[in-house]
């Protein structure tokens, strides 16, 4: 009897994977984050117009842990860290499964900048040598890495600017096709100063409050990992919450109860920053890995 | 009426009353956007390649096409030759039609072909079909590991990737939706 050779095959790749978990716990214990495990099941998640939960009795599976992240913030707890397994529903392409793995941390006391320099340090831990080859790209990852604005992005790549794509509603297949597949081909690039209205949970920047301190990281064209300073209003994140359920309800899509526990314990939430990266693309990039079926043992085809 | 969650490869939908199928296939989504569903289709009339992008929400119209069994006779200077058991009407793909699939023919074989009115556009063939190895590195002895590969010809000309026990005159299962090894056959 033969084992099964699609499964056999990946073992290269499934023992890559392994020693980059390792690192990363590692990398996150040495400067004394918490690792925490919080409910994969839950009553609702953090309504967000384009992000689909798939329904487990009545209750959800969590698409990001972020809400019990943050309780736990409010709750006095400085530097977390979390990988778990999220659930989106419908998410199936190259770079895309419906359950994968999340590295999830947060930081009190600071912005999103002090994010983007841990970005740094933990690809300089998982990669020493400074560089590295995805799909034919050299990546030299010395520091500093590039921060673009997303306005200066469209003006550099995009045919149009950001101003008219938002205008024509064509923001995301701009950024897909036209900007993504440049970003982070020399040098990591962290895309910064998000419109305020395509961050759900972002800090308005205090000075320019039509921006949102949201950034993402793309290294050779892979999104890598979205971030924010928290935002700590109680009674903006209502309001947004609300605008996003009524997004989420008016196309048909299920109800999630009001997070009324997360909107109270905000109250005592200090300043932070959290981000959302994620794991089986950074093993795709570590890997030089074209398609996200290579760094797992099983996609939802082969069950 | 299809939604975008029907959009796959191999996907058949109406265009402007032609018939086409998704031969490339990509879900993207940039950090908190919308799904986008990036299509190449083929115009299975025309044989024409285009490129579309689809937003969820969306609908699409799905392709009423026929299917018919028939059986592959032969291939000549008209393409491939497949017939009707029950009528014996004959119809011929040319190249375009088959694409990769022109691999996976074996004489006889019995498939099901897709009529669009009077005309054969397209192929579905058994989800396995057996094929001899004509063309592969010798296996070197002590070389046991689990998952190395290396690439290997089969009769039809059509090369893919194999374990390393694999020879020549190995006869070998392949998956003719993926185009990949699944396994030896025993004989």
């Amino acid at each position: 009897m033969q084992g099964n050779w699609a499964l056999a095959k990946k073992r290269t790749r499934l023992e890559q994977r392994a020693r980059i978990v390792q690192t990363i716990r590692s990398f996150f214990v040495a400067r004394d984050f918490l690792e925490v495990e919080t409910p994969h099941r839950v009553p609702g998640n953090a309504p967000e117009a384009h992000i689909d939960a798939v329904q487990s009795e009545g209750w959800f599976l969590h698409t990001s842990p972020e809400l019990c992240m943050k309780r736990l913030l409010a709750a006095g707890y400085p530097r977390l860290f979390q990988l778990c397994r999220c659930w989106r529903a419908a998410e199936r392409g190259t770079r895309h499964l419906p359950e994968f793995a999340m590295l999830e941390w947060y930081v009190t006391g600071c912005d999103y900048h002090i994010l983007m320099e841990q970005c740094e340090h933990l690809l300089d831990s998982l990669r020493p040598e400074g560089l590295l080859t995805y799909q034919g790209q050299k990546i030299d990852l010395q520091t500093p890495w590039e921060r673009l604005t997303v306005a200066d992005a469209f003006d550099r790549y995009g045919s149009r600017s950001l101003q008219q794509a938002l205008a024509e509603d064509r923001f995301d297949e701009i950024i897909s096709f036209e900007i993504e597949p440049r970003l982070g081909s020399h040098k990591p690039t962290f895309l910064i100063e998000y419109p305020s209205e395509l961050a759900a949970l972002a800090r308005r920047h205090p000075q320019r409050p039509h921006v949102a301190e949201r950034f993402e990281l793309y290294i050779a064209g892979l999104e890598l990992a979205n971030a924010f300073s928290e935002l700590t209003d109680p009674v903006e994140q209502r309001q947004r919450f609300i605008d996003e359920e009524t997004l989420r309800r008016n196309a048909g899509k299920p109800p999630y109860p009001s997070p009324e526990i997360f909107l109270r314990e905000l109250e005592t939430m200090p300043e932070a920053a959290g981000i959302a990266l994620g794991l089986d693309r950074l093993v795709m990039l570590l890997t030089d890995s074209a398609a996200i079926d290579e760094v797992v043992a099983f996609t939802p085809e082969l069950l | 009426m299809l939604t975008c969650s029907d959009l796959r490869k191999g996907t058949k939908l109406m265009i402007d009353g032609e018939p086409h199928v998704i031969v490339q296939f990509d879900f993207t989504k940039p950090g908190k956007g919308q799904a986008l569903y990036k299509c190449k289709l083929r115009n299975m009339i025309t044989g024409a390649l285009f490129d579309r992008t689809y937003r969820s929400g969306e609908s699409f119209e799905p392709a009423a096409l026929e299917e018919r069994d028939m059986q592959y006779l032969y291939q000549d200077e008209t393409g491939y030759v497949f017939m009707d058991q029950k009528n014996y009407e004959q119809t011929t793909l040319n190249d375009e039609a088959l694409g990769d699939q022109k691999y996976f023919l074996v004489d006889n074989m019995e498939v099901k072909i897709l009529m669009f009115g009077e005309r054969g556009i397209g192929i579905t063939l058994p989800n396995f079909v057996n094929l001899r190895v004509t063309m592969a590195e010798p296996w070197v002895k002590g070389d046991t590991a689990a998952g190395n590969n290396k690439p290997a010809t089969v009769e039809t000309g059509y090369t893919l990737q194999v374990p390393s026990f694999v020879e020549e005159g190995t006869l070998i299962q392949i998956d003719t939706r993926t185009g990949e090894y699944v396994t030896r056959v025993k004989e």
